[in-house]
């Protein structure tokens, strides 16, 4: 028997740890899957098939040197990189990976594999978003250049956009579900319907999940929505000016967010760590797998898509996505309150 | 008991000080940044008044939204000009400054009402027990039902005051639809 506090940090270390390694898997694939689709190699000189690539990728970015430009603010421009990786890591906290569990025996009684169950779990990554945003704005500001502004301006105001199509179809979820707390929303999920379509809510609000994903695209910046880094513009926008370690967060940050905008389509959407064949404590091999796909399906748009103008991606998502997950909403709520859930 | 008396002096602490730099400090930025510090720590004290629905609405809303904006207005304006003028006491200062005054006064004064209201309510409530479903108000479906019910016609008109603005705003940055 082990006490349940140190069981408690256990989890929170796994979780930190497989944050990192997430990141670095993510690097490696999305160049392996960019080769694949462009008929290249991709990296293969670097250990097996190219596998250590990320670790001489981070080597590298830790042994550059730390620029800061002319006029930069000293204080923000340290500050900025910081605040966009403590909070990329900050919003998985509130994800849950995994059913209850003893940890096999032990712990004395369940835990859930989640840093932190909260029961307004659906916000508290809604806030960690919205403080993640200043990360950008003030790396674009305090770089003192104009790119690293027009990027940073770009980022937000593409944010804000998406965030209430995101928050919308979001909430129709919630509506569903009947609760905050995201452990609620996948246990909604468990069973199956006529005995073969598992309960998943992608089949009771498909536009919702197909809304959930675009915005979901959005808000991570990338293509065919990474405008903040479109390079014949803004040559890599709010970081333009930043190098090594500080680059490295802001990339680490790019990435976490990914792999957390997964996580939380498959809680939401999928079924989390529902799935069949597999028993419950080994759930969480079926939430790897969920997470997987969506992730090699991020890559797969960012590699075939070309990018939108940044007029084209405005009017999308205010005259298009904000009025489809309002409708969506509005007939979620309808649909829930006829058949009384 | 202790640690919770801790945590408010703590954040207390932090959001004192922080609403002092942001007054007294002279980059307009700064002033910005640390007036999200301060908005931060009176959410960790909702959290510790069992109220995390407030706590992270309040990070959504304010520090998430509303100070975005003071945020862009402050780098795109460059501020820094009227903070030398507000540095020399300029002539274009003496109104805004009367003004703010004023307004300082009829802020203390409303605290001073709202706390005495306060202390009496707090001995009604030691007379009658504390009062039970606390906790249930400060929950999503609590805070919902007491909106849509007690106060749905407050909450209505706050909707049609945020409407009106919104429109006003349009017509005046838009002359020409």
């Amino acid at each position: 028997m082990i006490p349940l506090y140190i069981a408690q940090f256990g989890i929170i270390l796994a979780v930190f740890g497989l944050l990192l390694v997430a990141a670095a898997i993510m690097v490696y694939s999305e160049r392996k899957v960019a080769a694949l689709i462009q008929q290249r190699y991709g990296p293969y000189l670097v250990g097996p098939k190219g596998m250590l690539q990320p670790i001489a990728d981070v080597i590298k970015l830790i042994f550059k040197e730390t620029l800061r430009p002319k006029g930069a603010d000293r204080i923000l421009f340290m500050l900025a990189p910081l605040i966009s990786a403590t909070a990329a890591f900050t919003a998985f906290a509130v994800v849950p990976f995994g059913a209850e569990t003893d940890l096999f025996g032990l712990i004395d009684h369940k835990i859930s594999l989640q840093v932190a169950d909260v029961n307004v779990a659906v916000l508290v990554l809604f806030a960690v978003t919205s403080v993640s945003l200043y990360g950008i704005v003030l790396a674009g500001w305090s770089s003192n250049s104009k790119y690293s502004l027009f990027g940073a301006l770009r980022s937000a105001s593409q944010m804000i956009s998406y965030e209430l199509s995101y928050g919308l179809s979001l909430a129709s979820v919630l509506v569903v579900a009947n609760s905050l707390s995201l452990t609620d929303v996948v246990n909604a999920q468990s069973g199956n319907w006529f005995g073969f379509i598992p309960r998943w809510f992608v089949f009771l609000q498909p536009v919702g999940f197909v809304i959930f994903m675009i915005a979901g695209v959005a808000e991570t910046n990338r293509s065919p929505f990474d405008f903040p880094e479109a390079e014949q513009e803004l040559v890599a926008g709010y970081h333009t000016e930043y190098s090594s370690t500080p680059f490295m967060m802001f990339f680490l940050a790019e990435y976490i967010n990914m792999v957390t905008a997964a996580a939380v389509a498959t809680d939401l959407f999928l079924g989390g760590w529902h799935g069949p064949w597999l028993p419950v404590y080994l759930g969480w091999i079926w939430f790897l797998v969920k997470i997987g796909a969506i992730l090699f399906f991020y890559i797969w748009m960012r590699w075939t898509l070309p990018r939108l103008r940044y007029d084209q991606l405005m009017t999308f998502g205010w005259k298009v996505l904000l009025p489809l997950a309002a409708l969506n909403l509005i007939v979620t709520a309808a649909g829930v309150i006829y058949f009384g859930n | 008991m202790g640690t919770e008396l801790l945590l408010f002096y703590l954040f207390g602490g932090v959001a004192v000080a922080a609403s002092l730099l942001v007054v007294l400090g002279r980059n307009p930025m700064h002033s910005v940044l640390l007036l999200i510090v301060s908005f931060a720590a009176l959410a960790a004290l909702y959290i510790t008044l069992d109220s995390p629905f407030a706590a992270v609405i309040q990070i959504i809303i304010y520090a998430g939204a509303i100070m975005v904006l003071f945020l862009f207005v402050v780098m795109l304006l460059n501020a820094h000009k009227e903070d030398e003028d507000v540095a020399a006491g300029g002539p274009a200062m003496k109104k805004p400054l009367y003004m703010g005054a004023a307004l300082a006064v009829v802020l203390a004064a409303e605290l001073v009402w709202a706390l005495l209201r306060a202390a009496r309510a707090q001995d009604d409530l030691l007379i009658g027990g504390a009062s039970p479903d606390a906790a249930a108000i400060g929950s999503v479906r609590g805070l919902g039902q007491l909106l849509f019910t007690d106060y749905a016609f407050a909450f209505e008109v706050t909707s049609i005051l945020i409407i009106v603005a919104m429109v006003g705003a349009v017509v005046l940055a838009k002359r020409e639809l």
